[in-house]
């Protein structure tokens, strides 16, 4: 693979114990891709999510990041200083958020820039300013997350994200703890990172934007990816019929 | 309301004893007590078994007891010494080093639980968002966990503290001139154990009820920002 393909993944697998829950999957993010994938819960989706960041290990197969092959070596022992390196190219948002609540809204933005990449607070602290006023809780930059609604806690770990300007960002489940009112004020900051050309890889359960903003889609079952294309096909025509079944309930409720 | 005999100024110095006392063992109890707690989170199975057999030992063994052993067993380890370098003369030890180096051990024992709950109680979704921005493990526990152990450990430290501090009673019985020892001298002397006793007991409650108004002033604190304030 080229090392300017930003994620690529070669027959992923992984276990938990007696139960295999990644069986082999392939999937490459191109440069601009906003790739987002589907399927039920315990399909997998999440835990190949977590492992492009290393945040989880594997059994078997390779993953890329702009060409360099992320070491796990048996045993699910991870090259920290590799992890490290690559988590500050690929970027991370949790479906609870996960911000420090010791912390301001603003200190959670400086904090890894700061601690991290080694940048002066000053510099940190214009960066962070910037990206809050572009996810819009510019107001909110002195307020302890807790003070917040979960739309701009999930706003403001997006901007955290961003903060460490990564090449790849991640979303896994990013509206999936949200009340149902405050889901679109996060997906429209994330159609606006889409529309920037950003490298995406969304983990989503909101199948109208997803065929909306990416320009892939998979569905996973079981482990396996059912179904890939790009979004008309997976959400208008699938192939499968598991995933047609799966993408008219969805759509339905 | 009491008549002191002439006493309070040395029953007021016995009990500056006592709050000396219990400060440093406090100190070097916390100290001890985030080692251990650590030692006993670590990943290394030699770390673990010996924060266990610290906790345990320290727990299940009476204080005094402790204190008896600490004060006697450096006593004879310090005159074995002392022989085997020729000196012959018998060396004292200082009691307020013994005990309060028995009190702190105690203290660390107790605080070490109280440090494990605590960095266990902080969501793993901060550490791992830490991780997955790029800092290492150590910085992330400086960063993320250390600054919020603080706030999640300050009830149950309070609490440990408030025992210890009537625990140094206890080093009474090596000679340490503190309250609980100060309090038998005047008994002996004037013969009125209720009084005095009662006037110690009222010195010991005044220190505790301060304690804990300033752990009260310590917590708020520690909780700035945090919604709801205490607990959330």
């Amino acid at each position: 693979m080229s090392a300017q393909t930003p994620v690529s993944v070669q027959d992923l697998h992984k276990s938990f114990g007696a139960l295999e829950v990644l069986k082999g999957i392939s999937m490459t993010a191109d440069k601009g891709d906003v790739v987002s994938i589907i399927g039920a819960s315990g399909s997998g989706k999440s835990t190949f999510l977590r492992c492009i960041n290393l945040l989880e290990t594997y059994d078997s197969g390779e993953i890329r990041i702009y060409g360099e092959r992320l070491n796990v070596r048996p045993g699910g022992k991870v090259d920290n200083r590799q992890a490290d390196r690559i988590r500050r190219r690929v970027g991370m948002v949790f479906q609870n958020f996960n911000l420090w609540s010791h912390r301001t809204v603003l200190q959670n933005l400086t904090e890894a820039p700061i601690h991290v990449l080694g940048l002066p607070r000053k510099e940190a602290e214009e960066r962070a300013e910037a990206l809050l006023e572009k996810v819009g809780i510019r107001d909110k930059r002195h307020s302890y997350p807790s003070h917040l609604s979960g739309g701009q806690q999930q706003r403001a770990a997006i901007a955290r994200a961003l903060a460490m300007e990564p090449d790849v960002l991640l979303f896994d489940e990013p509206t999936s703890a949200l009340d149902p009112e405050l889901v679109g004020e996060v997906l429209r900051v994330m159609r606006a990172l889409a529309e920037e050309d950003r490298t995406m890889i969304i983990v989503t359960h909101e199948m109208r934007f997803a065929r909306e903003v990416s320009s892939k889609a998979l569905y996973f079952h079981q482990g396996r990816i059912e179904e890939e294309g790009p979004p008309s096909q997976v959400f208008d025509a699938p192939l499968s019929d598991r995933c047609r079944q799966f993408v008219s309930q969805s759509f339905d409720t | 309301m009491f008549d002191l005999q002439g006493f309070g100024p040395t029953l007021l110095v016995g009990a500056w004893m006592t709050i000396q006392v219990a400060l440093t063992a406090a100190f070097f109890g916390v100290l001890l007590g985030l080692g251990v707690a650590l030692m006993k989170l670590s990943t290394s199975r030699i770390a673990r078994l010996l924060g266990d057999i610290y906790t345990t030992v320290l727990r299940g063994v009476p204080i005094l007891v402790v204190i008896l052993l600490f004060y006697f067993g450096a006593i004879s380890a310090v005159n074995a010494l002392a022989d085997s370098l020729g000196h012959g003369d018998f060396i004292d030890i200082n009691a307020f080093v013994a005990g309060t180096a028995a009190l702190a051990l105690a203290f660390g024992a107790y605080a070490t639980e109280v440090f494990r709950g605590a960095f266990q109680a902080i969501p793993k979704g901060q550490i791992e968002a830490a991780r997955a921005l790029g800092m290492s493990r150590f910085t992330a526990f400086r960063r993320v966990s250390l600054p919020q152990v603080w706030r999640l450990a300050l009830p149950g430290l309070g609490n440990i503290f408030l025992v210890i501090l009537k625990e140094t009673a206890l080093v009474s019985v090596i000679g340490l001139e503190e309250l609980m020892r100060k309090t038998e001298f005047a008994v002996g002397f004037t013969r009125q154990p209720f009084t005095f006793f009662l006037f110690a007991a009222c010195l010991y409650l005044a220190m505790t009820i301060v304690t804990m108004i300033a752990l009260q002033w310590l917590e708020r604190r520690a909780n700035r920002g945090i919604a709801g304030g205490a607990g959330a």
